[in-house]
Order: structure tokens, then sequence, then C-alpha cells
């Protein structure tokens, strides 16, 4: 079966979720993020979401059950590069993500943690 | 409708051609619908002799039925005259009319025909030039209408430009009354400026938005959500008093958006965001 790669960097992990992401795919990096976080201790985690370009409440609701997972386990999710089709789509279907921090792309989330870590 | 058969002496009609120019224009200035302030003498008179030789070019193809065959030269020269008078800001009652005045001088050339033949040729003549003043009005509703498509497209473009203020922050200005269309394509162009400019924050000005009612809050929320979303903050400014007061009084909330009063307010809250601020120069005489 296929799954997301988690890479680590420094301090944060960052998954790229393929354009044709499958349920199954979803829910095994559910899973996978899990154990990542506690093996890595990392407090931050990016998902990048670029390449997607279509959504389903399903997808929706996995990004935000992703963020409120790593919550209870100290991390924080920030979700990078939403397609501006995404956003809206996931506005229609009532999915606002609240309590999850976006970012415009990779470079500005890790600017974010950045100042973060030094505050 | 079958047209009775075809009478019209265009001998009679070709002898008195100028004579008939000459009292259609002069017909037109005495009813007060030749307008000189719109269009001068020269360019009446070019405008009617087009008109002339077209119609006789009709005339001469053995039919009094303008939209057959062998009219084509009326049909466009009609075309082009009310389009014209349109632009230039004609009535629609005086561009018919312009049409109208023609009955007049083309019965009068037709005296000297005998009475069976008269009546039979004014009849024709008549419903001839009936049906050329309603082609013209027509032609001018039509365009009248191409005219307002045109406008309504262009206010659709010109109601939601999104203006980059600074590196990483872009202003929308909404303008007019925001409907769930209009809202489509605001969100569209505005979180399709985020990613070409790569901002983060966006300021949503509501200054030229006359109402805002629980509809119109609910798609301001909308697309602040969808900024978000993508990773871009949104502010809201412009907003009058009288339309805090509404909001309140209708009991909309706007949670977790930032609203100031102006845009430059707005702007100078911004620069915070992204760590810089405005600074006062100051002139050589005061250091």
């Amino acid at each position: 079966m296929d799954r997301v790669p988690i890479i680590k960097v420094g301090k944060y992990l960052l998954a790229s979720i393929p354009p044709d992401v499958q349920d199954s795919v979803a829910i095994a990096l559910q899973e996978d993020l899990g154990a990542r976080i506690v093996a890595s201790r990392a407090r931050l985690v990016l998902v990048d979401i670029s390449a997607l370009q279509i959504v389903d409440s399903f997808i929706g609701r996995m990004i935000g059950d992703i963020s409120g997972m790593a919550r209870l386990l100290d991390a924080e999710v920030t979700v990078v590069g939403m397609q501006p089709a995404v956003a809206m789509t996931l506005v229609e279907l009532g999915l606002t993500l609240a309590g999850v921090r976006t970012a415009l792309n990779v470079e500005a989330a890790l600017a974010m943690a950045g100042i973060r870590d030094h505050a | 409708m079958t047209l009775s058969p075809y009478v019209t002496p265009i001998p009679v009609l070709a002898a008195h051609r100028d004579t008939i120019l000459e009292r259609w224009i002069a017909e037109q200035k005495r009813e007060g619908i030749a307008r000189p302030d719109l269009l001068s003498d020269a360019d009446l008179g070019r405008e009617c002799s087009e008109f002339m030789s077209a119609l006789f070019a009709g005339l001469n193809s053995d039919s009094v039925d303008p939209s057959g065959p062998g009219w084509e030269q009326m049909r466009a020269s009609l075309r082009g005259i009310t389009l014209s008078r349109g632009r230039l800001g004609f009535g629609p009652s005086e561009t018919m009319r312009f049409v109208l005045t023609l009955k007049e001088p083309l019965f009068s050339s037709l005296d000297e025909l005998e009475r069976t033949q008269h009546i039979q040729a004014v009849l024709e003549i008549n419903r001839l030039v009936d049906r050329l003043g309603l082609m013209t009005s027509e032609i001018y509703q039509q365009g009248r209408e191409e005219i307002i498509q045109r406008q309504q497209q262009e206010m659709l473009e010109l109601s939601t430009p999104v203006v980059k203020l600074w590196d990483g922050i872009l202003a929308l200005a909404l303008i007019g009354t925001l409907d769930s269309e209009r809202t489509q394509v605001v969100m569209e162009t505005l979180l399709q400026a985020i990613v070409e400019t790569g901002s983060t924050i966006a300021i949503i000005d509501i200054t030229g938005v006359p109402t805002v009612d629980t509809k119109v809050a609910q798609h301001l929320i909308q697309t602040v959500s969808a900024a978000r979303l993508m990773g871009a903050d949104c502010l809201i400014s412009g907003i009058r008093p009288q339309i805090a007061q509404t909001i309140i009084h209708l009991g909309i909330t706007l949670p977790d958006v930032v609203t100031k009063a102006t845009l430059a307010d707005a702007f100078i809250t911004a620069l915070g965001r992204i760590g810089q601020h405005v600074v006062v120069k100051r002139s050589d005489q005061e250091r």
C-alpha cells in the first residue's frame, strides 16, 4: 500500500500529500505521523498540500483530525500551500479548520516557526 | 404577410428625388428632430442621401419587403445610421421619426397620379416606411442592449480590483452590493492574487459597499476563512459607523476577523504584522 513519506528536517517533520490521495493513504498517514511525532519528539509538523487540487469532506476532515491528534501529542500542525480552489471548496463544505495553523508555503511556515522558537 | 402586387411608381418617385430629399430634411428640421447640436447639417444631408439611395436600390429590386432580398443596402444603411445616432445621443423616438418623416415628402410627390393608383401607392409606401421605422426601433434597442451588456461585464471586472500595497500586503476594494455570484468572483480573484504575489496579509476594504446584511457578512466571513486556509490573514477596513450599527443590530458577529475603520489604519496594522513601520523623514533644516 502507498504511504506518504514523512521527512524529518531538523526539529520539524514534513509530509507532502500527493495529488490523488486515497482515503486509505490518508488514514495510514495519520497513524504514521502519530508514531513519528512520538519517536522524533518533533514540535512542529508541516503538512504540504500544494499538490492537492481536489478535496472532499473526508480529506478536509482528515486534515483537521491530524491537527487535533498532533496537539494531543504536544506538536503543532501547519497546513502549507493550500490552492485557491481547495480553500473555496473547504469553506463551502463548512470546514474552516479553526485552530489549525496555515502558511502560504514551506518557507513562510519555517519563518513563522523560527519567530515563535526565538520568542 | 403577403404584400399586394407591386404598384409603387418608381419613375415618378425618381423624378422627384431631389425634391423629396429637400422636403424630408426640411420636415425633420420643422419637427425639431434634426438636432443640430448633435449632428451638423452636412452630416444630416449625407445620412439622408445615403438613405435615399438605399431606398431606391431597394425599390428597384421589385419588392417592398424591406426584410427580403434586394434590400440589403437599406438594412446596412439603416443599421449604420441608427447605431451612430444612438451613440451620438439621439433618443429612440427621434431616431424612429427620422424615418417616419419621410412619408409626407414621398406622398406629396405622388399627387400627379390618378386617384385609384394614388391610393394604392400611398398605402404601399405607408406600409414600407412603417416597417423601416420598426426596423430602426429594433436596431436602436439592440444597440442599447449591447452597450448595457458590455457595461455589466466591465462593472464586474472593475468592481473587484486587487492591488498590491506593499511586499506581502494586498488590498481588495469592494464596490457595490455583494451577492453570491460576486462573492465567488471576489474570492477567486483574491485567492489567486494571494498565490501569485505570495502575500501573507490581505486587506478587504468595504467603503464602497452600501449595506451589510447577514448574507453579505456571511460572504465576507467565507472569503476571510478561505484566505486563512491558504495561510494569509485578512483585515477588514472601511466600516462606516452606520454599517457598524447595522451589524450590531442584526446580531452579526465577525469572529476572528480584525476590523479597522479606515484603509490607512489597516495598512499600518498590516505593516506591523510583517515587521515594518512608517517613519517620518526629517527635512535638512530640522537637523
